[in-house]
């Protein structure tokens, strides 16, 4: 596999990922639990690290998902001593994230783990941190460590569909035939940290937001039905990617920022062309009562 | 930093009223029910840096900052767009704009790095602050608008207080909540913008949440809630920046974001009005003194009852 | 005839007030309830408690004798319908079998013989040819239409029901009220937040009055009596004038 080919393969599969996840964390109103997520997961690989002294590998994961549950259990906290759902969320991250850099500008100062890293991703670098396979011989990392996640994505999501659209939907109906609702909802806070920290060494956090909101909002807005929305998620995750990919390297600037506006770019053109729930066809429509009665 | 010069007072005096400043906004988000939206346009403030200093070719803080609060203002009207005219709710609106302009801001920020006086140390601060690093000038552009900010802000107290409480009540009194609405946005960029110096993009929202929210359990009157949190803002900007310069090359940012972070969780389990532990503790006294009236009623009751045979 | 839910002792607290205080009633099977009250009474809060969806500061619920998670799947619940995402993609027939998926288990998808129960439900309804209209295209009648079908998918015995009739058009509520009636006939047993005192008798057999306790309750013609509802409606002005 060519070195280019490698990228845009870590690439899609974060488009992937973050596609799949991404539609229903905006379907159940959590888009800026991501946000929150994707930065204190950041303490989380930093304690992992102070703790077992290994920049990469399975203690990273874990360091991410103890975070990430730990952010969305304080949250809840919060929010049930009566704080606003925004402002506990506001609370938790940046607190968890200052006391990340904290301990990376005073403690880790030596260490290989920058910020700027964490924030911006490397993706220029993937190809070149390598494990060794049976089969396949030398892959990256991060290709490895993102089908992973893919592949449990998978399994969470196809095993469980019904119960995953229906807690979206009305979560207390669902409580009330007996669905765990809250057990769901931690364990999805799980699926985010998970992907987040695997998508981290890749397109860097922000990225990550982007990855998981954008394409999913964009494909909200061409679709009715939830399956659909899950495949053009992935779709549009993928071609932005790669399409901000080949246009960073044409601009010669940062490929990780690059994808993430090209995730906006696809947003932006669905806003304004998707069928019936596009600015286009709002404005054409006739009214309401006389398209039901078609 | 030796804290008795001249420039370290000048820092400290900034992170001091940004904190304020920070602090008497947040109250307005709070009530707004729009807590993160300054999370948002401090990420949405960085092409708007980026450009600034593009345009002048050296780090020039009026203009970045005059860059940053466009870039704010459009990330703002693009927010309330896209939730606005399609089914696509507030909080994904919110995380679209914040993701997208940032990494536009990041793609901008490479080719400035590459331009003559770009690299790394000016505009990398917008990251995650530095307030050590401004200069005399960037310290009075700053005071100026944190300055208007508390202005605008205490002589309308009475207007902020009506319009966000009950809007439709406030618009039959005859104020403009749309007025206010355009004015709370303005000040909202400006502290954004002015704010990202100390703290940088990523915590700007701390300063401007945690402060309003530990005000709340001291106080249920808006007025005091305000001027609590101005204290808390500020303090925490005082201190943290303080915090920082025990260290070489700290940033000021997450120290004071810390700083917050203490000052809440005191409020939250001591605050006088509902800090858990005061609650707890007044619970207790009610639940004695429950159980001690209840008590003379039995016994006066038995002694009744003595006396009646 | 028996109880079939009965609650004693029940009270409930939402933050630092109390909601409900000192609740106890029976129900009878075969029975239509409404339960009525001003607002800020409890009523939601009392069915939320009953179904382990709010909890109790104190009290039992029993359901055929036994606690609710155990018969859980016997019992049916529309909530009020301010919790939904009427953008969510999914269209009338799915929000219907929805009501399905506690049958059908976990890991296993729905079949051909679960859309027929749907259609089935949705017919009964009115609602045959609105089974591929995505749910904000419909009117909040016919929303309610959908929701009332995806609770009869699940033939539950009991049904809880929270202001079914707020902000319907009268076929709806002709509609509505016809089958929870059908369901009474059949020895269900139907519980109703009703918010018209204009209609109560004309629909229910039982009645609740609920103003932070019961103030009443049994048989429509026994309680639902001017004295009655000036203790339940004349205690509100009270406890608001409390508040200020």
């Amino acid at each position: 596999m060519s070195y280019s080919m490698w990228i845009l393969l870590t690439a899609s599969l974060v488009g992937v990922c973050c596609g799949l996840v991404g539609v229903l964390l905006i379907l159940r109103r959590m888009a800026m639990m991501a946000d929150a997520i994707s930065h204190s997961v950041l303490l989380g690989i930093v304690v992992a690290y102070l703790m077992t002294l290994q920049l990469s590998g399975i203690h990273m994961f874990i360091g991410a998902i103890v975070a990430g549950l730990a952010t969305a259990l304080l949250v809840q906290a919060f929010n049930q001593l009566g704080v606003q759902q925004e402002a506990s969320i506001g609370i938790v991250f940046t607190t968890l994230f200052a006391i990340a850099v904290i301990l990376i500008a005073t403690k880790a100062g030596n260490a290989h783990l920058d910020i700027q890293h964490s924030l911006m991703g490397e993706i220029t670098f993937i190809p070149w941190n390598t494990v060794q396979l049976p089969l396949l011989g030398a892959v990256p990392w991060a290709v490895v460590s993102l089908s992973a996640v893919l592949i449990v994505i998978l399994l969470v999501l196809l095993l469980f569909y019904k119960e995953w659209k229906l807690t979206s939907f009305d979560a207390v109906f669902a409580a009330s035939i007996g669905i765990p609702v809250t057990l769901m909802h931690y364990l999805f806070m799980s699926l985010v940290s998970l992907t987040s920290v695997a998508a981290f060494d890749a397109v860097g956090a922000i990225m990550v937001v982007a990855m998981l909101i954008t394409p999913a909002s964009a494909a909200y807005l061409w679709t009715d039905k939830l399956s659909v929305m899950l495949v053009l998620s992935c779709s549009f995750g993928v071609i932005s990617a790669w399409g901000g990919y080949y246009g960073a390297l044409w601009l010669d600037t940062s490929i990780s920022g690059a994808m993430a506006f090209a995730t906006g770019i696809i947003f932006m053109i669905s806003f304004v062309v998707a069928p019936r729930y596009g600015i286009i066809a709002k404005y054409r429509r006739v009214s309401p009562t006389q398209a039901l009665s078609k | 930093m030796n804290l008795l010069s001249y420039n370290a007072q000048w820092v400290l005096l900034s992170t001091l009223l940004l904190g304020m400043a920070a602090g008497a906004v947040g109250v307005l988000s709070y009530w707004k029910r729009q807590s993160l939206m300054s999370d948002t346009l401090s990420h949405a403030a960085l092409p708007g840096v980026v450009i600034g200093f593009m345009i002048v070719g050296s780090k020039q803080l009026p203009i970045m900052l005059l860059a940053a609060a466009i870039s704010a203002l459009v990330g703002a009207w693009l927010v309330q767009t896209i939730r606005g005219s399609s089914r696509v709710k507030e909080d994904a609106a919110m995380g679209i704009v914040l993701s997208v302009f940032f990494g536009l801001g990041i793609m901008l920020l490479t080719f400035a790095n590459r331009m003559p006086g770009g690299g790394q140390s000016g505009l990398d601060h917008f990251i995650f602050g530095q307030a050590a690093a401004m200069v005399q000038s960037d310290v009075v552009t700053m005071m100026l608008v944190a300055g208007i900010v508390l202005l605008i802000v205490v002589l309308l107290l009475k207007e902020w207080k009506i319009t966000l409480f009950d809007a439709s009540y406030a618009q039959g009194l005859g104020f403009s909540v749309k007025m206010m609405n355009s004015l709370y946005t303005a000040l909202l960029v400006l502290v954004v913008v002015v704010g990202i110096q100390a703290v940088g993009v990523i915590l700007l929202a701390a300063l401007m949440i945690i402060p309003a929210v530990s005000a709340r359990y001291w106080s249920n009157s808006f007025s005091i809630m305000l001027l609590l949190s101005v204290c808390f803002g500020g303090g925490s900007g005082v201190l943290g920046t303080l915090i920082s310069t025990w260290g070489k090359g700290w940033p000021t940012g997450p120290f004071i974001v810390v700083t917050a972070a203490v000052l809440f969780v005191v409020s939250l389990l001591f605050g006088t009005s509902k800090g858990l532990v005061t609650v707890w503790y007044y619970r207790r006294r009610q639940t004695i003194e429950k159980q001690k009236h209840a008590l003379k009623a039995v016994i006066a009751s038995e002694l009744g009852e003595g006396a009646h045979q | 005839m028996s109880a079939v839910i009965t609650v004693n002792d029940m009270n409930a607290a939402y933050r630092k007030s109390e909601v409900l205080s000192n609740v106890n009633f029976d129900v009878n099977a075969g029975t239509l309830t409404a339960i009525v009250g001003p607002n800020g009474a409890g009523k939601s809060t009392l069915i939320k408690s009953m179904l382990d969806l709010h909890p109790r500061s104190s009290g039992e619920v029993a359901f055929w004798g036994q606690r609710y998670q155990a018969v859980k799947k016997r019992i049916g619940y529309v909530p009020q319908r301010g919790s939904v995402d009427w953008d969510f993609p999914t269209d009338a027939l799915d929000v219907v079998m929805m009501g399905l998926y506690g049958s059908i288990g976990w890991l296993k998808r729905p079949g051909k013989g679960h859309r027929e129960q749907a259609m089935e439900a949705l017919r009964s309804m009115g609602m045959e040819l609105y089974a591929n209209r995505q749910i904000s295209q419909l009117s909040g009648g016919q929303q309610q239409r959908v929701f009332l079908a995806r609770a009869l998918v699940q033939d539950a015995d009991i049904y809880f029901l929270d202001e079914p009739l707020a902000g319907v058009d009268a076929a709806t509520e002709h509609i509505i009220m016809n089958t929870l009636q059908q369901l009474r006939d059949r020895g269900r047993t139907v519980i109703v937040v009703h918010h018209d005192l204009q209609t109560v008798e004309d629909y229910y057999d039982h009645v609740l009055l609920l103003n932070r306790t019961v103030i009443a309750h049994g048989a429509t013609g026994d309680v639902f009596t001017t004295d009655q509802l000036v203790k339940t409606y004349g205690g509100a002005l009270r406890w608001l004038r409390e508040k200020v």
